[in-house]
């Protein structure tokens, strides 16, 4: 009996020993990206670094141009993703019955989400670029990352519409307000900080995407900056990938590479940190619920 | 305001509150359409491949290469062979690491700790593959290389590590949320009857989470098979049949990404990279069904 206790405690040690050493794998891990890049990023940042052009075949200068690529074609995105995913959201949350339909539309967002980068990147080739004509260019890549980033959007709509009490939609009908006055006057306000997070998720999202613009309009280097929709673009992670793979003097152009790294990263670190602390306020002030 | 104008405004927002019921509904149609595109346009640029080509030198052939002055070759074995290594060398690590993280992370840390940790998964999950592809380049490889021998790290060990970094967010949190939807009377039951917390876990918390932990590892596996950029970065990209996990690997993925830059629009290269796409397409498709099947039977 003793023994067996024994032996039950020192199980129990091992396995909580075990459990706490994946985590902290996990956590290390992240801490060694992080530590890797600031340490080896930080010295090629400066005021320049960002406002200038890549000099003597991009082994001096900074990164204007993929800075500025990036920030377009994300906002091309947002543009095409942000009030399609809003608006499915919204038929998900406030119109859609539990029927055989809406199982599908749901299934085909979780289907969506799960398919390869690569993929969408083949899909927008075939149909922006080649099909409908648009070539390589900011507007092509744009759209392709709006549908990667869709399913994001979707999914923090309708979670946040789902948080609003039905008191509050039970009160503005009552009052006379029709479906969609209710949607726009109430449902919408008390929703906005939620799906807030999702649309700034879904923007982080795509500025980090590499594969699905390798086709569509991302350049190696271009001498100026996108003056259309039409034009094509250097962006800050494909940037990151010719530097260091694609370059004929790769060590050469490595601190640069680190440079660009370190911005990408403190841009996406940006974006989830806002969009985590705001899901957070949200979960202990939100009231609703 | 009289009788006649107020029944025109009525009749106005009556108008708009049917019109925007259509335009939500459209919108909710429009994402099914984008699945039947993405699928209809990789059929579409897959297909003139298959017809030009035949389908069984495709799957069967075990070698890859297009652009040969001999013999085009186009089997797609080597790739998915090196597809399955970096997918089966990545869930080895982040199946027992996100597990055991998620039992962590649901049963020994609460309030602050736990806040902490979901922090970190979120910044992990938000870091572009791009990123973890350059750690592959300048940390991991020239580790690999020194403690193997070999000249560079680039090899399926190395994409294995980085794809494991990109799946484990996933795993860990659906792992997570799975354990914590265990009632927790159950749990209270096994202890009271004189079991360990560890044993409580063990054999009543993971058994009853089964399904969303296992779902967890499907959407892993799904996205292992869809990693592009960290996998083109860091494993060498031989396009020959790996034999260890040692060796240069090429994923499918891998080689959409490497060979479409520099095919002719319309050639029969570019839509034998159309067909390597279906047929990913279609794998992380069953895979995800597959998990979409395995949560369903929870609720």
């Amino acid at each position: 009996m003793k023994k067996s206790t024994i032996k039950k405690n020192i199980i129990e040690k091992i396995g909580i020993t075990l459990v706490s050493l994946s985590t902290l794998i996990v956590i290390t891990s992240l801490v060694i990206i992080f530590f890797d890049i600031i340490s080896k990023g930080y010295s090629v940042i400066s005021f320049d670094f960002f406002t200038t052009f890549p000099k003597k075949n991009m082994t001096e200068g900074g990164i204007l141009p993929a800075i500025v690529g990036t920030f377009y074609v994300t906002i091309a995105s947002a543009i095409f993703s942000v009030p399609f995913g809003i608006m499915a959201g919204i038929y998900l949350s406030e119109y859609a019955k539990t029927n055989k339909f809406t199982t599908l539309i749901k299934a085909t967002i979780k289907n969506l989400a799960g398919v390869p980068s690569i993929v969408y990147g083949l899909f927008g080739l075939g149909l922006f670029v080649t099909g409908l004509g648009f070539g390589e260019s900011v507007l092509s890549a744009g759209i392709t990352l709006g549908l990667l980033v869709i399913p994001v959007i979707i999914t923090a709509t309708e979670e946040a519409l789902k948080r609003v009490p039905d008191s509050y939609r039970d009160a503005s009908i009552g009052l006379g307000a029709t479906k969609w006055q209710t949607i726009k006057k109430v449902l919408l306000p008390s929703a906005g900080p939620g799906i807030m997070t999702g649309i700034i998720l879904s923007i982080g999202r795509a500025a980090g995407e590499t594969a699905p613009i390798l086709f569509t309009g991302a350049a190696f280097y271009l001498n100026s900056l996108p003056g259309s929709i039409f034009d094509k673009f250097m962006a800050l992670p494909y940037h990151i990938f010719t530097l260091s793979t694609q370059h004929a003097q790769i060590s050469k152009v490595r601190p640069i590479a680190y440079g660009s790294t370190l911005v990408l990263i403190i841009i996406v670190f940006l974006l989830s940190s806002i969009a985590f602390f705001l899901r957070l306020k949200l979960r202990r002030f939100g009231g609703n619920k | 305001m009289n009788l006649e104008s107020k029944k025109k405004s009525i009749e106005k927002v009556k108008i708009i509150d049917s019109f925007a019921r259509k335009v939500f509904m459209f919108s909710g149609i429009f994402v099914i359409l984008i699945l039947v595109l993405i699928m209809l346009f990789l059929l579409k640029e897959a297909i003139p491949f298959f017809k030009d080509h035949g389908i069984l030198e495709f799957f069967f052939g075990t070698q890859w290469d297009p652009t040969s002055a001999v013999e085009e070759k186009y089997g797609i074995i080597p790739l998915f062979i090196s597809t399955l290594f970096i997918t089966i060398g990545s869930l080895i690590i982040s199946i027992p690491v996100g597990l055991g993280a998620a039992i962590f992370f649901a049963e020994y840390s609460k309030g602050k700790t736990s806040e902490f940790i979901r922090y970190i998964m979120e910044v992990l999950s938000s870091i572009p593959s791009v990123v973890i592809g350059f750690i592959g380049i300048t940390l991991i490889g020239p580790f690999l290389a020194e403690i193997t021998g070999s000249n560079n790290g680039f090899n399926a060990v190395n994409g294995s590590i980085l794809v494991a970094l990109m799946t484990l967010p996933t795993i860990i949190s659906i792992s997570t949320d799975a354990l914590k939807d265990v009632p927790k009377d159950i749990k209270d039951a096994s202890l009271s009857l004189g079991s360990t917390k560890w044993e409580a876990i063990i054999k009543v918390a993971i058994p009853q989470a089964k399904r969303g932990i296992l779902a967890s590892f499907m959407l892993g596996v799904g996205r292992a098979v869809g990693e592009t950029m960290t996998v083109v970065m860091a494993t060498g990209n031989a396009p020959a049949l790996p034999k260890s996990f040692l060796d240069s690997v090429r994923t499918m993925t891998a080689n959409i990404a490497i060979e479409m830059g520099e095919v002719p629009i319309g050639s029969k290269h570019y839509h034998s990279l159309f067909a390597i796409g279906l047929i990913l397409f279609l794998i992380t498709l069953v895979i995800n069904l597959i998990s979409q099947k395995i949560t369903k039977r929870i609720s």
